[in-house]
């Protein structure tokens, strides 16, 4: 009646590298609790005391064993260490071929979004065999996405992004958790995910189609007249966004401005991010200090909204950026007050 | 353990007449002195990491916020600062004297040199209280009544020969009868994000210069207490931990100001980089 | 038991004092409550510690046993997931910062470390029974937010959940915290300046038993990490109160910046829990197998290693919340540190036994049983320094077992161990030596019950804080909840006799033990008001065996 298993599933490519680092640790930890246990009983055998009056003889030390125990201990640390880096490395850096899943944590759902603009609540779908990249925030509080079955784990933390990312090996359902406390209903924050063959992944998305996250960007960066300075020319009062994913882009250290002489920045979906909310922070060269495109907090630009807008941002291919339209306004009114010189 | 055993119990109170000189735990004067005298250090020691978590959120913030961080520091009167940071650094002069005083037994001596170290600190509390009223006029106590706009906007006009009483006073607000904020200038920080961050550097702002003036506050209690004392000559030369341990209390003090001044007063705009 | 030892303690005074039993002694010769409330003696503030400490645990426990049976069934049919989230803060809160963190400093060490370096008493009396007071005051804040409505933050008070989005007592639980944090610093603070300016004549550093080398590393510690939490909770209390966004990235703050300052004073508070179990259970191993501490300088160094260490390793717990890869890495290696000097501890008492005169009485039982736990407690610790791991184990059951097999396992045995060794010392009676052994064993076995268990459901993925959880998880889950019953009378027993034996136990001689150090051969059990009546000059090592026995001290002696 009761299942019980003291072994998760397996069912990632990284599942079985962090298990063999796992097993090692088991070894050194089955080693030494079995030396002290060992000992401990060996002396007390040998050693018990016999006679009130018997006095053992009196070491006090000897320099050989201490170097000894101090060595040995350090040494297989740091192959343990060693290990752990590289197997580490394997968990924080996706193929690039990964697919892109979005993830926002709230109290107390996962909601995710796949490029095609397919949402679900609690679940996720993905393809055997193929690697998908979650890019996971926050709506309120800490969060923890985590997949035991793939050993993979990443905290959504709202105002920032953080990646993880798997690939299935086995078709089946797994859990999803919640493991950072996130209030009331924290227990209740779970989800399953579903890894299926890729016909039935597309018949799957295809049934629940919509439009794309990328096109709904494009709708937003219209209604947002982002356009009107990122009109994509050289003259523009803005940079221009196309192809600017995952570039290295040089800052402006104009005065005052808060980043050093030549520093640059790889413009990821952080630096995509940072830049919508909080313009000022790293301003492209060329551009002045401060920034003169208004801040967009959560009221004007919501979390769902942002990734759709940088969904769109990283498909603008060459040339592509939207004509301008003639009827809108500037937006730089939109975010200043009344009474602001 | 190997022990031998010593007499002690007479050599301890021989040499020193008073009663209330030595503590019956200890062996001698030289002991208790040195004693209070580390566990006064040790205090100053847990005060320095007190301060240091905000000092370590306020930079953090500081290089995360920049530009807003200095247009708030701007709102800031480094004049005032600066009168401040002197009278203090005389503060801590009149207590060097008083130590000196409890060294040489001029009970007196260590009554007047407190007296004006006490004068010199409430000088500096009352620029500061000086500062906070005009602060509470601009809005920027971190409040639900902390406005952005409005700060910059009167500190402007303050800056340009207004003066400060321009604002009108038919209206009440939440402190130190401060005008209401009208609500076009609500509704214009609450689309400025800019505000936020302008409101956590008066948080810390406000946070960093209460608390210390709570520590200059109770500089002034335990002064009082020592005060007395010291009148009717309970300090000898031999006996004058506390005199020491509040002399050491108040530089500490004077010491957390001198970073303070710089990081929340001169945050470089008015060393000329401008607006 | 060592008869021997008890009628002829061999090193003894030469002087003629009050024979054992008839004099005065620190708890007879005033008994009003009043001179207990107003006392400025160390033993009795330990003892005033003791008490409060007991009651807490008391309190914290049965919270623990409250989540233990919600935790029988998968589904929360016990209680609402609300209250189960106010009982595991509670018991967090309880254990942590009411128990574990005074435990040992405050009781044992407020009792053994001016008899153990031959002062009077502690170098501010005074400070030290207003650190009692400002303990009982945070705690009654404490109790009363906790018991008046609860609050469901977890101990660790993570923003924003904790600034913005809880309605319950965060508020007065801060308050709390913040106050009884100065009970920390001052005790700390006393202690540092005691063993610096207190010892007596001839007790230079390297002749301190190790005992107060934990309770100096354990010092610093607390007067350096704790006014880093005071501040830290202030802050959290005053964003609740002004709705300033220091911690909510909503309001322009960071986080991450709370879980940095938070875990800079509590990971190395751990260590201000489990180094002075560390220490007293040297004092165990020595005296229960007479010989001094192989390595005695490498162990005090050892205490001082992981108390530097133990400051620039916080990061730890932040492997999955998006720190970066660089920083992580360092911080995993950082932490690969401090397991060398702990490792030392452990190799070191071994080689002490080696060749030892071993008896089985109970506080020696407790240090087997701290031994083994804080050896699975440490190793454990590998899967969670290592970078690879750490990710899947992350906030998972077995992060819960590996931190209580180090608390409980370590620093609350650890306590027991050294509570039964002081115990003739502290009133001069002898508890039942059958019933202490039963509870050792009990402990010992409960304990492993417990929580070997979660470190299997912990690997299956169960995450903390669950109310409820997966069916495939029940069978281990029953399992613990097994285990802590057996615990959980294995800690009542000692409630029981303890108290008992202050008033009916067998009157213990000066030193039932054996032990070599000031506190045994030179104080009456109980001591008398001013501990020694003599300044005692020490001119050898602290644990010498060898002249235990020699016939003309003995004779000399008596």
């Amino acid at each position: 009646m009761w299942d019980f298993p003291i072994w998760p599933e397996s069912a990632s490519t990284v599942a079985p590298s962090v298990e063999a680092l796992y097993l090692f640790i088991v070894a050194l930890n089955i080693g030494m609790t079995a030396l002290v246990f060992g000992l401990l009983v060996l002396f007390s055998v040998l050693y018990y005391r016999r006679a009130d009056d018997q006095v053992p003889p009196q070491y006090h030390g000897s320099m050989l064993l201490e170097i000894g125990w101090t060595a040995i201990p350090t040494v297989i640390c740091l192959i343990v260490f060693a290990w752990g880096v590289k197997v580490y490395a394997e968990l924080v850096v996706p193929p690039a071929d990964s697919m892109d899943v979005y993830i926002v944590g709230r109290q107390w759902m996962w909601k995710a979004q796949y490029p095609g603009g397919q949402r679900e609540i609690n679940a996720l779908h993905a393809v055997l065999g193929k690697p998908v990249k979650l890019t996971i925030t926050s709506e309120d509080v800490l969060h923890s996405f985590s997949i035991p079955a793939f050993r993979v784990k990443s905290d959504a933390v709202p105002g920032r992004y953080t990646t993880l990312w798997f690939q299935p090996t086995q078709a089946g359902v797994y859990h999803i958790f919640c493991t950072e406390y996130c209030g009331t209903e924290h227990s209740r924050m779970i989800g399953k995910i579903t890894v299926m063959e890729e016909g039935d992944y597309q018949k799957w998305l295809s049934e629940k189609a919509e439009l794309g996250d990328a096109l709904q960007g494009r709708k937003l960066f219209a209604k947002l007249q982002c356009v009107t300075c990122h009109a994509g020319e050289s003259q523009a009062r803005a940079p221009s966004l196309e192809e600017i994913h995952m570039k290295r882009i040089p800052l402006s250290f104009d005065k005052g401005s808060p980043v050093a002489p030549g520093a640059t920045v790889l413009a990821d979906e952080n630096y995509l991010r940072e830049s919508i909310r909080y313009p000022s922070a790293k301003i492209a060269a060329g551009y002045q200090y401060p920034s003169i495109m208004p801040a967009y907090d959560e009221s004007l630009v919501s979390e769902d909204e942002m990734f759709q807008l940088i969904a769109y941002i990283k498909s603008l291919k060459k040339g592509q950026t939207p004509t301008r339209n003639e009827h809108t306004t500037t937006p730089t009114a939109l975010g200043a007050p009344a009474g602001r010189p | 353990m190997q022990v031998t055993e010593k007499k002690h119990a007479q050599e301890a109170h021989d040499d020193h007449g008073h009663g209330h000189e030595l503590a019956h735990h200890f062996v001698s004067v030289e002991q208790q002195h040195d004693a209070g005298n580390l566990g006064m250090w040790m205090f100053l020691t847990t005060e320095v990491l007190f301060f240091g978590g905000l000092f370590a959120a306020y930079t953090i913030y500081r290089y995360k916020f920049e530009k807003v961080f200095e247009q708030a520091s701007n709102i800031l009167d480094p004049m005032l600062g600066a009168i401040n940071t002197i009278v203090l650094i005389f503060s801590s002069v009149t207590m060097a004297f008083a130590v000196r005083s409890a060294q040489q037994g001029k009970s007196k001596a260590i009554v007047a040199w407190l007296g004006a170290t006490i004068v010199f600190g409430a000088l500096f509390l009352g620029i500061k209280y000086g500062e906070w009223k005009h602060d509470a006029h601009l809005h920027v106590f971190p409040t639900s009544d902390f406005n952005w706009t409005w700060a910059r906007e009167k500190h402007a006009e303050g800056e340009h020969g207004h003066g400060h009483d321009s604002h009108g006073p038919e209206l009440k607000g939440f402190v130190f009868n401060s005008p209401v904020v009208p609500a076009n200038y609500i509704e214009s920080d609450s689309r400025n994000p800019e505000a936020k961050q302008a409101k956590l550097f008066f948080f810390l702002y406000f946070s960093m210069t209460s608390l210390h003036a709570l520590h200059m506050i109770i500089g002034f209690g335990v002064m009082a207490v020592i005060m007395v004392y010291a009148w009717y000559g309970y300090y000898t030369p031999h006996y004058y931990v506390p005199v020491e341990s509040v002399g050491l209390y108040w530089h500490f003090v004077d010491l957390v100001w001198i970073f303070l001044f710089p990081l929340l007063y001169l945050l470089g705009a008015h060393l000329g980089a401008g607006h | 038991m060592s008869t021997i030892i008890t009628s002829a303690p061999a090193l003894a005074p030469a002087s003629k004092e009050p024979g054992q039993g008839g004099g005065v002694d620190y708890l007879n010769h005033e008994t009003s409550i009043a001179s207990w409330l107003l006392t400025l003696d160390h033993k009795r503030i330990g003892i005033l510690y003791l008490v409060a400490m007991s009651a807490m645990f008391v309190l914290g426990g049965f919270y623990a046993g409250l989540i233990r049976a919600e935790l029988i069934t998968p589904k929360g049919d016990l209680m609402s997931s609300d209250f189960y989230n106010k009982s595991f803060t509670a018991h967090g809160v309880i254990m942590v910062f009411f128990v574990l963190i005074p435990l040992v400093p405050a009781s044992l060490g407020n009792f053994m470390l001016p008899l153990m370096i031959g002062a009077k008493d502690v170098a501010f009396p005074r400070l030290n029974l207003i650190s009692w007071y400002v303990y009982m005051i945070g705690a009654g804040f404490t109790l009363v937010a906790l018991i008046g409505g609860g609050v469901d933050t977890g101990w660790t008070f993570y923003t924003p959940l904790s600034t913005t989005y809880l309605n319950s007592n965060v508020l007065l639980t801060a308050t709390g915290l913040f106050i009884l944090g100065f009970s920390s610093i001052l005790t700390g603070l006393n202690f540092i300046v005691t063993i610096h300016r207190m010892r007596c004549p001839g007790m230079d550093w390297f002749r301190m038993p190790l005992f107060v080398w934990a309770l100096y590393a354990t010092s610093v510690i607390q007067l350096l990490g704790t006014p880093v939490i005071a501040i830290t909770l202030a802050l959290v209390g005053v964003e609740r109160l002004l709705g300033v966004g220091i911690f909510d990235p909503r309001l322009g703050g960071d986080p991450i910046l709370y879980q940095h300052l938070f875990w800079f004073y509590s990971h190395p508070a751990v260590y201000i829990m489990i180094l002075p179990p560390l220490g007293v259970t040297n004092e165990l191993i020595s005296t229960f197998s007479r010989k001094p501490i192989f390595g005695y300088s490498m162990m005090a160094g050892a205490s001082l290693a992981i108390a530097i260490f133990s400051f620039i390793v916080w990061a730890h717990h932040m492997f999955t919340s998006g720190l970066s890869p660089y920083a992580a890495m360092f911080f995993s290696l950082l932490t690969f540190s401090v397991a060398i000097p702990s490792g030392i501890k452990v190799f070191t008492w071994l080689a002490t036994l080696f060749r030892g005169s071993i008896s089985f009485d109970s506080p020696m039982l407790y240090a087997y049983g701290f031994i083994g736990l804080f050896t699975i407690g440490g190793m454990t610790g590998l899967f969670l320094s290592t970078l690879g791991t750490d990710i899947h184990f992350h906030d998972t059951y077995f992060v819960v077992a590996h931190f209580h097999y180090v608390m409980v396992g370590g620093a609350i045995v650890g306590f027991m161990g050294g509570l039964h060794f002081i115990w003739p010392k502290m009133f001069g009676r002898m508890y039942p030596e059958f019933l202490a052994r039963m509870s050792a064993i009990l402990i010992f076995v409960g304990f492993n019950l417990t929580f070997f268990p979660q470190f299997l459901v912990g690997y299956l993925g169960m995450p903390r804080r669950y109310h409820e959880y997966p069916n495939e998880f029940q069978v281990l889950n029953v399992f613990s909840t097994a285990g802590a019953t057996v615990l959980g009378v294995g800690y009542l027993l000692p409630l029981l006799y303890l108290p008992w034996s202050v008033f009916f136990g067998e009157k213990a001689g000066r030193n039932p033990w054996g032990a070599t150090t000031l506190d045994w051969t030179h104080t009456e059990s109980p001591p008398t008001p001013h501990n020694f009546e003599e300044t005692p000059v020490v001119t050898g090592e602290p644990y010498k065996y060898d002249t235990l026995f020699n016939k003309e001290s003995a004779l000399a002696g008596h």
